[in-house]
């Protein structure tokens, strides 16, 4: 049982590492500009299709016909060769391999302007709007993403391969000194949840330990008082929303392999990032991490099929459930502040 | 007053006898012959006649959609004597003469389905009210399948199923107006269970993750009998919703769960999912009550295996056919179909394209499109030369019983098409069943539902 019970909280912590990076994103964008952000899913889902991309410049191919050979069906047999590999040799096979992991350099600068571009375009100009008109706003700016990533790249999920050396599972029953092959977990899942840790740590140690990231929690705390010490708050908070895009678009491409991207991944994962937001408390970076991952956990072990015999269906409804239940104890979410989207 | 005044005229006397002898039904034939001519739906009067193609081009089997698309381009060009004349050639017996449809020319419409029942039927109904669809046809889903079958029905146009596998599609939910090419679910048991038993063993635990749908609950109930029956014990049947992504939370359950077979009754990019998944979660390296773990796939698809990569090696299935057959039928196919896209078609496109061939050719026997003439055309209809042998559209279900494919994943393959192997043809004889296992009535043909 201790096996069955290991697996459903690693594959929490899975699920959980996906939603709290959302959550932090959305929930940095909220906490510096006030904004209840409904394009960040489309972030994840633009910096899904960054990855597409690359793949997709890394496995163009010519085409040469050889009129000696015959295809199955009795046409002259088309000859295609990468052209990464074709200049590059070995090392083309390995950027192709690596191709989703290496997207992440090309991802970081393309989401800061699209962060910094959305921002300085369209956001700043509903700040002192209702949270209803930026909602409005928003959820247009994500149809709209969405509607240009179907025309570009089609309806369908375009799937994207993990580096095949790490394709396999780790016995990490081994590696703790249990017998093999009884727990075992996908390598790129567990490196998925080692990222999603390195993001939000690195994010959190931005904020606390550097001199800019000090300016920006002293602006959310009191932004018109920073102001007054003739700091540009507006500049430093434009481009924590470039940063907030920037995580949104590495943890889609790195969510690729995991899941096929297509134009709708990204309002799969906001409505649940905002429960997860909701729950962690408006505005509250560590409630967003923790509820993250609490209810990726929780709907884990709702999985079970023990606890599906009892309760049928409640690995699809868990999250809200609970949503449910925390809001109605604590209505601020689990960290949440007073006066945050109380007015 | 006037007739007494003249008197009986010669030409009131021959149209008083005519009307009194078409009145009393003693009509000569030739007179009737044609005589429901404005009275079914969407009755071709120009000369053109339309199909309407229901497919899911987006959605989880969007693969098999686009395939399907391609297969009715190829045999609506065949039709109307265009190209190389793919299976027209070698459909036996034929009344195609490759000059449209009783002379006209076979155009279409076409709907996304998105993979979606309410779709289909929604899509399906605007092809038949708005643009004139004589028939229907296509889809990669049961439930959509089963749910435009229904409508075709209640409008009285023929529906030519596409891939639909649910047994329910000719079982209970079977229709007079619907027909189906493809094999079922019951036959995939019956196909693959020996070939599961002399691979695996008598003695195995399986673990079934099902699209909670009509077709993954008859294709699991169909499995779990045929595997039950050979010795097998099946640990747990567990559902996944229709386009599940993610399968993490659904695998993870397996690994201590004593099961040393794992059943994925998924199809599309669900099964492309769920098995690259299961590969990923290690399950084709553990060992299980000493045993190899297996992955079986019951229904599977050189689409799927191309998506799936090198996850589906040695995995066993069924197909309805495979282009790689070397009967005429299938050469000829896979010629022209190869010839036009540039890739060998699919079982998806296969059923597709005989299917509309099928329904040229019982227009052309019946000799109208009145819809219970073509019906009685295909009934009973005996035919060979599309690939899966002698078949025959079994009149009791609307059942084409014919060979079946149990397949597996190539271990070497030599090319991006080579993905699957023919690992056994099982022979018509032993796929056949008795019609009335899964209940249903097909309804009546007549009176003809007048669509608006």
């Amino acid at each position: 049982m201790f096996e069955v019970i290991f697996l459903q909280f690693l594959n929490g912590l899975d699920k959980g590492a996906a939603y709290a990076l959302i959550a932090l994103g959305l929930t940095l964008v909220f906490g510096t500009l006030g904004v209840v952000n409904f394009a960040h899913g489309a972030l994840f889902m633009l910096g899904a299709f960054c990855a597409v991309t690359v793949r997709m410049f890394l496995t163009m191919e010519t085409v040469t016909v050889d009129p000696e050979k015959l295809s199955p069906w009795g046409s002259p047999l088309e000859i295609r060769e990468p052209l990464v590999q074709a200049w590059f040799g070995d090392f083309g096979a390995v950027l192709v391999n690596y191709s989703v992991p290496l997207s992440i350099i090309i991802t970081i600068p393309i989401m800061l302007v699209v962060g910094i571009a959305l921002e300085r375009g369209i956001i700043k100009h509903f700040y002192k709007r209702s949270h209803a008109e930026q909602i409005l706003v928003t959820f247009g700016l994500a149809i709209v993403a969405q509607e240009v990533i179907k025309s570009v790249y089609g309806p369908n999920p375009i799937p994207q391969p993990m580096p095949t050396d790490l394709r396999g599972a780790a016995d990490i029953g081994a590696f703790l000194g249990m017998q093999a092959n009884i727990i075992t977990y996908p390598i790129w899942r567990l490196i998925y949840f080692v990222f999603a840790a390195v993001v939000i740590g690195g994010v959190f140690a931005f904020l606390q330990f550097t001199t800019f990231g000090m300016v920006v929690r002293a602006g959310m705390a009191d932004r018109e008082t920073v102001a007054l010490l003739g700091i540009n708050i507006d500049r430093r908070f434009t481009i924590m929303f470039g940063l907030a895009a920037v995580v949104a678009g590495i943890a889609g491409v790195m969510y690729t392999p995991l899941l096929p991207p297509n134009y709708h991944l990204g309002m799969d994962f906001l409505v649940l990032s905002f429960v997860v937001v909701v729950v962690g408390g408006m505005g509250s970076l560590p409630g967003a991490v923790a509820a993250g991952f609490l209810l990726g956990i929780l709907q884990s072990f709702a999985s079970m099929n023990q606890v599906k015999a009892v309760f049928p269906g409640i690995d699809q409804i868990i999250i809200y459930l609970v949503a449910v239940i925390i809001l109605l104890v604590r209505p601020r979410g689990l960290f949440g502040r007073r006066g945050v989207m109380e007015a | 007053m006037t007739i007494l005044k003249r008197g009986l005229s010669r030409r009131r006397v021959l149209q008083t006898g005519m009307a009194g002898i078409i009145g009393s039904g003693v009509a000569p034939l030739v007179f009737t012959k044609g005589a429901w001519a404005q009275e079914f739906c969407n009755n071709p009067t120009g000369d053109t006649v339309v199909f309407g193609l229901n497919l899911p081009l987006t959605g989880t089997y969007a693969e098999e959609g686009a395939d399907e698309q391609r297969a009715y381009e190829l045999a609506i060009a065949h039709l109307n004597g265009e190209g190389d004349g793919g299976l027209l050639n070698v459909l036996q017996p034929s009344a195609l003469k490759g000059n449209g449809i009783l002379g006209k020319k076979v155009t279409y419409v076409s709907s996304d389905s998105q993979t979606k029942s309410d779709v289909a039927r929604a899509g399906a109904t605007r092809m038949i009210e708005r643009d004139g669809a004589i028939m229907i046809t296509g889809g990669s889903s049961s439930g959509e399948a089963i749910a435009v079958q229904g409508l075709c029905q209640e409008m009285g146009v023929i529906f030519m199923a596409g891939l639909t596998h649910s047994n329910d599609t000719t079982g209970k939910d079977k229709r007079r107006y619907g027909f189906r090419h493809f094999f079922n679910a019951y036959q995939s048991g019956i196909g693959l269970a020996p070939v599961l038993g002399d691979s695996y063993g008598k003695d195995r635990r399986a673990y079934h993750l099902t699209a909670d749908y009509t077709w993954g609950w008859t294709q699991e109930e169909s499995i779990k009998n045929a595997t039950e029956a050979l010795g097998w014990e099946t640990v747990a049947a567990v559902r996944t919703p229709l386009g599940a992504t993610d399968y993490s939370q659904y695998l993870t359950p397996i690994l201590n769960s004593g099961a040393d077979v794992l059943i994925l009754n998924h199809y599309g990019l669900d099964m492309v999912n769920s098995l690259t998944q299961a590969v990923q979660f290690g399950m084709r390296d553990r060992q299980a009550n000493g045993k190899d773990f297996q992955i079986v796939t019951p229904l599977i698809s050189e689409l799927m295996a191309k998506g799936a990569g090198e996850s589906v090696k040695g995995i066993f299935g069924t197909s309805n056919w495979h282009w790689n057959l070397q009967d005429p039928g299938s050469i000829a196919f896979t010629k022209s179909f190869g010839a036009k896209y540039g890739s060998p078609p699919s079982q998806a496109a296969h059923t597709a394209y005989v299917q509309a061939l099928l329904y040229a050719d019982a227009v052309e026997r019946a000799g109208t499109f009145y819809p219970p003439e073509v019906i009685k055309a295909l009934e009973g209809f005996e035919f060979d030369g599309m690939g899966n042998g002698p078949t025959v559209y079994r009149a009791d279900d609307h059942q084409c019983i014919k060979s079946v494919l149990v397949v597996q994943g190539n271990e070497s393959p030599t090319s991006e098409f080579d993905v699957l192997n023919v690992f056994q043809e099982i022979d018509r004889d032993t796929v056949t069943y008795d019609p009335t296992i899964f209940g249903g009535e097909l309804g009546e043909a007549e009176p003809v539902p007048m669509c608006a």
